[in-house]
């Protein structure tokens, strides 16, 4: 009887619902938007705090903040060259954005924001824009040169153009299902193997002894999560370099 | 300045010591092929790349046709392209455009 109703489900997680009351209902702000918002909040209030001190010994949150600043700044460097510091902030930005969306959302109760295909899409349309620009910026007319490669035979130009347009369009394609399938797979696992817990937990007296499998299994996957919530910003961060690279250098 | 360098100097010193630079050296040896650690994550990705560019054709196909009033043709032709695309895009996984680090 008491297993009874209760069915997986892993995806109610991922539902909208209105943030800070009547107020919030009224101009439609979710509770993504509210930790967008928050996760904007601690962004900066670590940055804030940490660079306030400016010591040559740096303290806990100095050292943090230095330790993301000097990471993202020698991917930036590392990918685009010297001449891609001009775009770090931008990079930064994205990547703490990214990274504190998906680590807030490992905590109890929050929503992982990153679990949205319109935010990821968003987050790598505007990668895609920005690169575009560049690219446009700094070669002019060049930059369609990019669709065909030098040297390939001239008849091949109808098969080639094709090909190397949508492989461009389907970056931020690929940018944006990466990290969103990323956070709803782990997401769904944890919930998944969590409900496992609950149901096999009331089952009989021997229950709450097998239910320390799947309980261990969650303990393990938080773990696992934490990981690819830092790989898939990284990932991202990186991949958005590449994609400057690309629009700097051209070929 | 001076003191700094020092302490950089004794760091490596010590790190060396310990054996702790050496396990760097392996683990750069083994991540050599960039972003990829494991061949899971390598198969994932590709097969991300694949979709995505599969998604691009048809959607640009069926865009335009949507706007040529030639339904299913373009639709059609792009589908294919952007299974081409998907190849390109895994063979650039593994081999980047000349120029490009790593």
């Amino acid at each position: 009887m008491a297993a009874e109703g209760k069915t997986i489900d892993a995806l109610s997680q991922f539902e909208l619902t209105h943030a800070f009351g009547p107020i919030g209902a009224a101009v439609n702000f979710t509770q993504s938007n509210a930790h967008m918002l928050a996760a904007c909040v601690v962004i900066v209030a670590l940055m804030a705090w940490g660079m306030a001190p400016r010591a040559v010994v740096p303290g806990r949150f100095q050292a943090l903040a230095e330790t993301f600043y000097e990471f993202v700044e020698n991917l930036v460097a590392g990918q685009v060259g010297h001449e891609g510091k001009r775009y770090f902030p931008f990079v930064f930005a994205l990547f703490m954005f990214v990274l504190f969306g998906n680590v807030i959302g490992l905590l109890p109760f929050a929503f992982t924001y990153t679990s949205h295909i319109a935010v990821t899409f968003g987050l790598a349309f505007l990668v895609f824009l920005v690169t575009t620009v560049v690219a446009l910026a700094l070669h002019g007319k060049k930059f369609f040169g990019y669709f065909f490669p030098e040297g390939a035979p001239l008849w091949l130009a109808p098969i080639i153009v094709p090909v190397e347009v949508v492989s461009y369009l389907s970056r931020p394609i690929s940018l944006s299902v990466r990290l969103f399938a990323n956070m709803v797979a782990g997401h769904v696992l944890l919930k998944v193997f969590a409900t496992f817990v609950v149901l096999l937990g009331g089952l009989s007296w021997f229950g709450p002894v097998v239910a320390l499998l799947p309980l261990s299994v969650n303990v393990l996957l938080v773990g696992f999560e934490l990981l690819v919530a830092f790989l898939q910003a990284y990932v991202f961060a990186i991949l958005t370099s590449i994609y400057l690279h690309d629009a700097v250098h051209l070929h | 300045m001076n003191e700094q360098n020092d302490f950089d100097a004794r760091l490596r010193q010590a790190r060396q010591k310990r054996g702790l630079d050496k396990a760097d050296a392996d683990a750069a040896a083994g991540g050599s092929s960039g972003l990829a650690g494991s061949a899971l994550r390598v198969g994932m990705r590709a097969g991300v790349e694949v979709v995505s560019a599969l998604i691009a054709g048809a959607g640009l196909g069926w865009l335009l046709d949507r706007s040529l009033g030639t339904f299913p043709w373009l639709f059609m032709l792009f589908f294919v392209v952007g299974g081409a695309a998907g190849v390109l895009n895994v063979y650039r996984l593994f081999n980047p455009r000349n120029g490009a680090p790593r």
